[in-house]
């Protein structure tokens, strides 16, 4: 029993047989048919944003924050190279979305008509697989294998360019369960190679977790057990900037986030460990520091479900392919029949040294005079949001790694952020497809005033559609990540990185209807950070803050990790102390 | 314990002394994909060569089953051991992907290439360039009374053997097919 309907009609019914809910998107020419169809349907809201980048964060943060894949629908030509940069974020950093765009009639491909772009040629290098759809019959069979593909294996960004003819014409829909892909990534890890691991665990003297991304990206199974296997083992645990939650912040074995920003006692325990057990992480530059002295001393084991991934950039002496949780179940099931064995008295020993470590406090800081420090209005931000059902995005600079550094997450998808890409704009939009997917949650965007200035125009989609996505803006009036590295790295040059004519935030939200709050004493800090989460509607928080704050510990590029710049204010001389007392 | 080296403020050196490979010797290795014939696959492999910054010494492509629609791409590459290990691990993510086969560590195997050369000269030149594209087991698939084209199969050695040959008996072109593999005995 087949079923005889136009491509555009294919479109949306392949959609709702996928349980999408939200398509973020933009029309044009080239994709009305399909925004017909969405127009005479009830079953998928679309939420028009306001520029194609901002409709693929969005459906990055829908999907990032909910686990399900993220949709954005945009026309030919510009609506497709506008889509880019969300592509390759998404890439980056393995977050499943489907993104359809509109192409020019299939006899003017090739022809340079208006509004034509070889979008499966632009998008083949930042999709994981994008098809172009010349017949209509294959139609909702590719729309299907795009679901699979984005979210199987490592999950990532798919691109389905659909030409208007093919919209137009009638063809065969097959159903969801009809077709076979060979696509099928392995899941299951190799048993002998987890027994190893097994073994080497029960051996380690210094063990740590080095978790990432991978982990959330499994779900929530994955987050269980690697929450049952540090518990059980007592072994510390760290993770990347993409693994944050995974681990609750709260935790009594959490060190922290590691690499360039991250904490001491994390990066100290990276290095100094005697076993490393990386889940779903990548040995990324931003981690390893410089790679021939990246953690010299240990045995190190990596779980990954992407074969690439492994042996990358650092041999690893225990590769283990498969998915996280697949992994991490077999894992503890061995290490548990094998009479759950850990050596308790060294690991007391690490924990000794460890908390030495975190006696540096390497995130102190001094909140003095009347200009807010930028780690102050995030301490405050993190304590009266606390209890609060809390989803963070953040945009791309310094106020990123202190959003990262300074708030706790107790949960995986709770935090968006773009990691590999490092995408400035990012933030903002990503909020709106958080909010979407949690109409009555607390959303908030931590953003510099530089990286939001790059996507505010979503602030007409966040009006329109009322979503009351909190736009916390740490207003350093610079581009503060570049100007610390001219400070560090480029004797002191600060070439281009002022953020100079910045506009009225408050009058700007004014603008948009939206409301505006700004505050530049320490002492109002806390009643307008209250204001903010009380009111219901967009809120744009223009947080003044030191201009000259530099965001600490960092491991500059090139340098191993026990070569860290710390803070003013952390407390060195007894690091050195601490850490030297416990040399053997 | 590694002794602690703390640095506060700003340092002198350079943010950009990257990273030192693993530094090993360079081997050449011989690849078979198998690939579903679709548009764009042979694009995702080649952009996945310079996209990563890998060598292709050589590539040949072509349908190996109508109906299942496979084809077979064979890719002559080199790298270091941990690149020749990534490049095939890059190549089995490729969604159109079905196999990847390094012929150079599976067993032994055959490496043919087919290459036409076109020599035009006179006399003692002409003479020569057929005794030698007989030692050869060149044939000769167009001849003038200036000039042949001679096809010859073998592998890439061979062909560059007989290419140097035939340069100073007035070689005019060369078009190679590249290489072509599979595994001896059985599958
Ligand atoms: C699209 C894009 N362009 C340029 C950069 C390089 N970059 C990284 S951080 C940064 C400055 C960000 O300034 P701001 O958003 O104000 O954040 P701050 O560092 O001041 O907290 C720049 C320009 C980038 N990451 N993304
Ligand atoms: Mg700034």
């Amino acid at each position: 029993m087949s079923k005889q309907m136009t491509g555009a009609k294919m479109v949306v019914q392949a959609l709702i047989d996928q349980g999408v809910d939200t398509v973020f998107g933009y029309p044009g020419g080239a994709v009305l048919p399909i925004y017909d169809e969405i127009f005479q349907q009830n079953h998928i809201q679309h939420i028009l944003v306001r520029h194609e980048q901002g409709a693929v964060h969005a459906a990055e943060g829908y999907a990032r924050s909910t686990g399900k894949p993220g949709v954005a629908l945009v026309t030919s030509g510009p609506g497709a190279t506008n889509a880019v940069t969300g592509l390759t974020d998404a890439l980056m950093d393995s977050i499943p979305i489907i993104v359809l765009t509109g192409q020019v009639p299939t006899f003017m491909i090739g022809s340079d008509a208006f509004q034509e772009a070889d979008t499966v040629g632009i998008t083949r290098p930042c999709t994981k697989h994008n098809w172009l759809v010349k017949e209509t019959d294959t139609l909702s069979g590719v729309m299907h294998e795009a679901f699979h593909v984005a979210t199987s294996g490592r999950p990532g960004p798919v691109l389905i360019d659909i030409p208007k003819d093919v919209q137009f014409a009638s063809g065969t829909y097959t159903e969801k369960a009809k077709r076979k892909s060979h696509y099928a990534p392995q899941v299951k890890g190799d048993i002998e190679m987890i027994t190893e691991l097994a073994k080497a665990m029960e051996k380690a003297k210094r063990p740590v977790f080095y978790t990432g991304g991978g982990i959330i990206n499994s779900g929530p199974a994955a987050t269980q057990l690697l929450r049952e296997l540090v518990a059980a083992t007592n072994f510390p645990i760290t993770s990347t900037l993409m693994g944050l939650g995974c681990y609750p912040a709260s935790g009594d074995n959490w060190l922290g986030m590691l690499g360039m920003h991250g904490l001491y006692e994390a990066n100290m325990a990276m290095h100094d460990c005697d076993l490393m057990i990386n889940i779903g992480a990548r040995f990324d530059d931003r981690i390893t520091g410089r790679v021939d002295a990246f953690s010299p001393k240990s045995k190190k084991a990596h779980i990954d479900i992407d074969a690439s991934s492994i042996n990358k950039v650092i041999h690893v002496d225990m590769p283990i392919l498969g998915d996280c949780a697949h992994v991490l179940e077999d894992l503890l099931n061995v290490w548990k029949s094998r009479g759950r064995k850990t050596d308790k008295e060294n690991l007391a020993k690490w924990w000794g040294q460890i908390n030495e470590w975190r006696k540096v406090d390497c995130l102190a800081f001094k909140q003095e005079g009347k200009t807010i420090r930028p780690q102050h209005a995030l301490t405050r931000l993190e304590e009266l949001t606390k209890g609060h059902d809390r989803y963070i995005t953040t945009e791309v600079g310094q106020h990123q790694m202190w959003a990262a550094q300074y708030l706790g997450f107790e949960d995986p998808n709770r935090w968006m952020t773009s990691g590999g890409l490092g995408t400035m704009g990012y933030g903002f939009p990503a909020s709106i497809g958080v909010q979407m997917a949690h109409r009555d949650s607390l959303v908030i965007n931590v953003a510099g005033e530089a990286s939001w200035l790059m996507n505010m125009q979503e602030l007409g989609t966040a009006m329109q559609y009322q979503l009351p996505v909190k736009q916390f803006i740490l207003n350093n009036e610079r581009l503060g990540m570049v100007r610390q590295w001219q400070e560090l790295l480029h004797g002191e040059r600060y070439s281009q990185s002022w953020s100079e004519a910045l506009p009225d935030f408050v009058k700007l939200a004014d603008a948009f209807g939206a409301k505006g709050i700004i505050c530049s004493d320490p002492a109002d800090l806390d009643d307008a950070i209250m204001e903010m989460i009380n009111h219901d509607g967009p809120v744009v928080f223009d947080c003044l803050v030191e201009k000259h704050e530099n965001c600490f510990p960092m491991i500059p590029s090139g340098k191993p990790h026990n070569e860290m710049l710390l803070g003013e204010n952390a407390d060195t001389a007894n690091a050195i102390q601490g850490a030297g007392g416990a040399l053997v | 314990m590694s002794p602690l080296k703390i640095k506060k403020g700003s340092t002198s050196h350079s943010a950009y002394d990257l990273r030192s490979t693993f530094g090993d010797e360079v081997e050449r290795h011989t690849l078979a994909v198998i690939v579903e014939n679709e548009p764009g696959v042979l694009a995702r492999v080649i952009g996945l060569f310079s996209g990563r910054g890998y060598n292709i010494e050589s590539l040949t492509v072509a349908e190996i089953d109508h109906t299942g629609h496979l084809s077979r791409i064979t890719i002559v590459t080199s790298g270091t051991p941990q690149v020749i290990n990534q490049i095939k691990a890059q190549l089995g993510r490729i969604v159109p992907v079905h196999d990847v086969h390094d012929l150079t560590v599976e067993g032994a195997s055959v490496e043919r290439e087919l290459a036409l050369f076109k020599v035009a000269g006179k006399g003692d030149h002409r003479i020569e360039a057929i005794r030698l594209a007989d030692i050869f087991r060149a044939n000769v698939v167009d001849s003038t009374l200036e000039s042949f084209v001679f096809e010859i199969t073998g592998t890439p050695e061979k062909i560059d053997a007989f290419a140097d040959l035939m340069r100073p008996l007035g070689l005019q072109e060369v078009a190679r097919t590249g290489v072509a593999a599979l595994s001896r005995g059985a599958s």
